[in-house]
């Protein structure tokens, strides 16, 4: 039979959940029905998404097979699920926007690169020197999905090229950031 | 080989000094307004001494120098862009006599590639031009080796003037006005820096290395390429990049059939970001992986070598 599609691997699912009671159990059932171990589940109760979701981060072991079918049943049930996979976000970048950051809301241009999906916000550095009237500029440290580097990449040029901002991207050609 | 040398710039001149070093005979030069002709050889120290002391090379109207003894024009004014002149014309006289042609000026080899390369397969001269990107750094010759085919991208720094003021930004915090003003005291960036600072000068070296590396299947010009300049740039942007071991370099991609031109974030001692006015490019070809060349790129004597490089080469 399908011996060899066996091996059992860990994953991360980040899913997203309304904030309403018994929703953390149903985004749970998927992952038990199609036969996922569950190992873990970080609930960050206080922390709402821009979005008013609640972030949870579930990790689980499962074999591919049955890790394709649990996404599946989530999506299935109405559940947003952010990231799954083991190697989701593999690649790491840098950019540097620099303009009116804190006057185009920050906040929302955060949410914004954050809504790109392929791509989650690992660190920020703010350097504004002459208030936030003036130019301030910021260091984002981004993980991005395996291969969706050039992807991200484009978004973050829309949304500097909507506020107005400069983009300094990281030197890619060749596959590299 | 007798050398025909057009413009009595900081390349011309140069070209005039070295010729003799290297074998070779100057017979005819001219500035924009003057020309100096002798079929046994200018000397060199008289012609460049004129042009020192009065302004001109000589009193001959410049067109005389079309008419002298010269196997090689060495074209050396200022690079224009859309038409390329007065550089295309007068390539396009010495191919017309059959002569051959070696270029510091990128106007022709970056406007009007395929012109060019039409005239020459009409012609029985050659054309040469591996001074045009990065002077006396061998990356044209480099790709030309190992097989423009081969080759999938070529990226890093091709201009010095940029690199300066990035560099000086990031080792002092200063901000960019403040640099680029040190820079032109120093006589690094020219009085009219606009080229270099607003990416065009490196866009148009990276859209002769497309040129090249397309073979003639695409024609690259300037238009073509997507160019941003290190005009916004501030001095608390390099410091964040220093935070994370990073630095702002102003680079050229040459890559999938396309040429960009911006500040991009690189490694702050990696191979694509030289010291002061240095160059650096990063050539990715098959069978050698990834080949680097840094050194300095441009100034007269610099990029006169790379002209009597080519010179050479034209007899081999
Ligand atoms: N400098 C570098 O490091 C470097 C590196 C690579 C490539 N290049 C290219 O090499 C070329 C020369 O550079 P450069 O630094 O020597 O420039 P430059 O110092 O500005 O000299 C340009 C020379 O061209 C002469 N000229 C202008 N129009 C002419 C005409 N119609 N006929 C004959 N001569 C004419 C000028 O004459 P006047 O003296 O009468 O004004 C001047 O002597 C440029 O195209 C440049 O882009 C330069």
């Amino acid at each position: 039979m399908s011996e060899v599609h066996n091996d059992v691997q860990a994953y991360t699912l980040r899913l997203e959940l309304v904030d309403e009671p018994g929703e953390l159990l149903r985004s749970l059932q998927p992952i038990a029905e199609h036969g996922g171990n569950l190992l873990s589940i970080f609930h960050e109760r206080g922390n709402v998404t821009p979005r008013g979701y609640i972030p949870v981060e579930v990790d689980i072991e499962a074999t591919p097979d049955r890790f394709d079918n649990i996404v599946e049943g989530l999506s299935d049930a109405g559940i947003n699920v952010i990231q799954a996979g083991t190697e989701r976000y593999s690649e790491r970048l840098t950019i540097i926007l620099s303009g009116h950051l804190i006057e185009t809301d920050l906040s929302d241009t955060l949410t914004q690169i954050e809504a790109t999906r392929n791509a989650t916000v690992t660190d920020i550095s703010l350097s504004a020197p002459a208030g936030s009237i003036d130019v301030s500029s910021a260091r984002f440290q981004l993980a991005a999905a395996s291969g969706a580097t050039e992807e991200v990449l484009a978004a973050m040029r829309e949304i500097a090229d909507e506020k107005d901002l400069q983009l300094v991207e990281p030197l890619t050609v060749g596959g590299r950031a | 080989m007798r050398l025909c040398v057009l413009g009595a710039g900081a390349v011309g001149s140069a070209v005039v000094e070295l010729a003799a070093e290297h074998g070779h005979a100057v017979t005819a030069f001219a500035d924009s307004e003057s020309a100096a002709v002798d079929a046994d050889g200018l000397d060199a120290d008289a012609v460049l001494s004129k042009k020192r002391d009065d302004g001109v090379v000589g009193e001959a109207p410049p067109e005389a120098v079309f008419d002298a003894a010269y196997d090689v024009l060495v074209e050396a004014t200022p690079t224009t862009l859309g038409d390329a002149e007065p550089g295309f014309s007068h390539v396009e006289r010495a191919l017309a006599d059959d002569r051959d042609v070696v270029l510091a000026n990128k106007g022709p080899v970056a406007e009007r590639y395929a012109d060019l390369r039409a005239l020459e397969a009409e012609s029985e001269g050659t054309v040469r031009f591996g001074a045009t990107v990065g002077g006396a750094l061998p990356i044209l010759s480099t790709i030309e080796d190992v097989g423009p085919s081969r080759v999938s991208a070529v990226y890093g720094v091709l201009n010095g003037t940029a690199n300066f003021v990035l560099s000086r930004m990031a080792a002092e915090g200063l901000d960019y006005e403040h640099v680029l003003a040190e820079a032109q005291d120093l006589g690094v960036a020219e009085a009219d820096p606009t080229f270099d600072v607003d990416g065009t000068d490196t866009a148009l070296k990276g859209v002769i290395v497309a040129n090249v590396l397309s073979d003639g299947e695409t024609e690259f010009t300037l238009d073509d390429a997507d160019v941003e300049g290190i005009q916004e740039l501030s001095g608390s942007m390099l410091d964040l990049a220093q935070e994370d071991g990073q630095t702002i370099r102003l680079i050229v991609e040459v890559a999938d059939g396309g040429v960009r031109v911006g500040p991009r974030l690189v490694p702050e001692n990696g191979a694509v970001a030289p010291s002061g006015t240095e160059n650096a490019v990063q050539i990715e070809a098959d069978y050698c992986g990834r080949l680097g060349i840094t050194g300095r790129g441009a100034g007269g004597p610099e990029t006169a070598s790379a002209v009597l490089t080519d010179v050479e080469r034209l007899t081999d």
